[in-house]
């Protein structure tokens, strides 16, 4: 089995993306399965059960979702072996926009799209700068000029990964997409593998259930803005 | 692609001397540029681990990207313009197996239209030209470039990217002036002189536009005629992309001929997805698309030009027609003879 994960900030186009690629890995017969990790709730186990997929989903709930991503990933990968599945995909949405669960040796792919703004890629942590494959999304509804200037921004936070459009209307550009995710070597077990960058730190008295306000309940790892 | 320069040695301050686009790198990964006169060595061994967590990043990783970012920088400044003299586009089969049985070269200068009905193959005739297909796509089409077939590498190549695109949905959505956004993507192209090319670039746009619009003008605030002008102008000068593709494009506002003059001035190779007959008619070709694959290929005729001749002169009357309305007049004259005239 291949593992890919996706993750991208809400709203960037990761199921339309996912959907579009899986079909083309489809047409090869391949038999394909994706864990949806998301908040409190999600409707996009329906539209991959209606594309004929296996599909689980996972809400975090209360917890930090990323931190509850990495604690089930294997598990998930358990599943899809014993689902038979060809390829897993990890669909997960970069809610902090720093970090997503990238392990190392397993394929990353980072979904963003034109409408963000083109200060955005800088805004966004690991997930976006250390993804092995950026996809742009939403390239139809902006000019070309932005499309251009956007793609730039991204190289410049992201000097090593691929740089991708993808029109999820369409598909075009997800064929193309589906081709990379076949050059991912087979994922025999994650024991061993690790993350490609630590979690956000974040353990202080609010993590724990504090909700009183003020430095007399602030406990552990709490940072402070300076006010000159 | 890896630069032969040592920057580990420089110092911040000289760094950014010889290399004034250095300091994106720092801004992209939210560094602070200081101390200025520590070496890059010096400086990144300092970083407080804390600010490198933040990044998910270790110094390494950290010193890897700085010098793929200086390669790539250069690459771009280089701008070894994207020299396309003529794309091939050898055919493959339509989605029934059917081979297509066509070679199409199609060369800077020419308009080339594609047509066929929603659904017949358009996005992936296109997705196999931007992907320079090599018979790896579910057509087998192949595409070369100036008869040869490009590097691999180029599929990922910013600066090799063959489709610039334009269409009748595209809006700009940047909180930026005219001016401003120009100039900031003949930034992003490394332009000796952005300033000058922003101005240029907005002169060229309202050659184009049906109504004047300024470089204080917010991008988001042009009417769409405008919109399409810019966005026109904007891709003949600052898009390396040899191919512009059209997709239907409206008569109102722009003067379309005007545009495509323009495109073709600047050696673009330019496909118009339409089913106008006046913008199909401009064309040198037409592409038919049917069931997936290039079904026909037609070539202009003087018929053809001829009746072409005849279509400008109704759409003029139509665009006169719709002046007056703008000006606020009646159109409560004899209309038949108004389109004999």
């Amino acid at each position: 089995m291949k593992v890919v994960t996706v993750s991208g900030p809400p709203s960037s186009g990761k199921t339309a993306v996912i959907l579009k690629a899986a079909q083309a890995l489809r047409d090869d017969g391949l038999k394909i399965g994706v864990v949806k990790l998301d908040c409190l709730a999600t409707h996009d186990d329906v539209a991959y059960e209606k594309a004929g997929m296996e599909v689980k989903v996972g809400l975090s709930g209360n917890l930090c979702p990323d931190h509850f991503f990495i604690s089930n990933i294997e598990e998930c990968v358990e599943w899809g072996q014993r689902k038979n599945l060809d390829f897993l995909i990890s669909e997960s949405a970069g809610l902090c926009n720093r970090c997503s669960p990238h392990i190392k040796g397993v394929k990353a792919v980072c979904v963003i799209d034109n409408l963000m703004g083109i200060n955005t890629p800088q805004k966004i942590g690991p997930m976006l700068k250390l993804a092995d494959i950026v996809v742009i999304s939403k390239g139809d509804i902006v000019s070309q000029a932005e499309r251009e200037v956007f793609a730039f921004k991204v190289r410049q936070v992201n000097p090593k990964g691929l740089i991708f459009h993808i029109n999820g209307i369409t598909g075009q550009g997800a064929y193309e997409l589906s081709r990379l995710f076949m050059e991912t070597p087979e994922l025999v077990s994650l024991n061993g593998k690790q993350l490609r960058f630590s979690m956000p730190a974040a353990l202080c008295s609010y993590c724990l259930g504090e909700r009183r306000i003020g430095k007399d309940f602030q406990m552990g790892n709490v940072r402070k803005i300076h006010f000159v | 692609m890896m630069s032969k320069d040592n920057y580990q040695e420089l110092s911040l301050e000289e760094l950014l001397q010889n290399y004034s686009y250095a300091a994106d790198f720092f801004t992209a990964m939210l560094l602070p540029l200081q101390p200025i006169n520590l070496t890059l060595k010096e400086y990144f061994n300092m970083l407080e681990s804390e600010l490198l967590e933040d990044l998910g990043m270790d110094r390494n990783e950290l010193a890897e990207r700085f010098e793929l970012f200086m390669a790539h920088m250069q690459e771009v400044q280089k701008a070894a313009p994207f020299a396309v003299n003529n794309i091939t586009i050898v055919g493959g089969r339509d989605k029934n197996g059917l081979a297509e049985n066509i070679t199409l070269n199609m060369k800077t200068g020419e308009i080339i239209c594609i047509v066929g009905p929603t659904g017949s193959g358009k996005s992936r005739l296109l997705a196999d030209i931007e992907w320079m297909a090599q018979g790896d796509t579910p057509t087998g089409r192949k595409i070369l470039i100036n008869g040869q077939i490009p590097p691999r590498e180029w599929r990922f190549s910013l600066e090799h990217k063959l489709v610039a695109q334009l269409s009748q949905n595209m809006n700009f959505v940047v909180d930026m002036t005219a001016y401003e956004f120009v100039k900031m993507h003949a930034e992003s192209r490394m332009s000796s002189s952005p300033e000058l090319k922003a101005r240029f670039i907005v002169e060229q746009a309202n050659l184009l536009a049906g109504e004047e619009f300024f470089t204080d003008t917010p991008v988001t605030a042009l009417s769409g005629g405008q919109s399409r002008a810019l966005m026109i102008a904007d891709t003949a000068f600052l898009s390396t992309s040899p191919i512009v593709l059209i997709d239907e494009i409206e008569n109102a506002g722009i003067d379309r001929q005007r545009a495509l003059k323009l495109l073709i001035k600047e050696e673009k190779i330019v496909l118009i997805a339409t089913h106008d007959p006046i913008l199909a008619l401009m064309g040198h070709k037409r592409i038919v698309i049917k069931n997936g694959g290039i079904n026909n290929i037609i070539n202009g005729s003087i018929k053809e030009q001829a009746n072409l001749s005849d279509l400008e002169r109704i759409d003029r009357k139509m665009l006169g027609l719709r002046n007056m309305i703008r000006r606020g007049e009646r159109i409560d004259f004899n209309v038949q003879s108004y389109f004999q005239e």
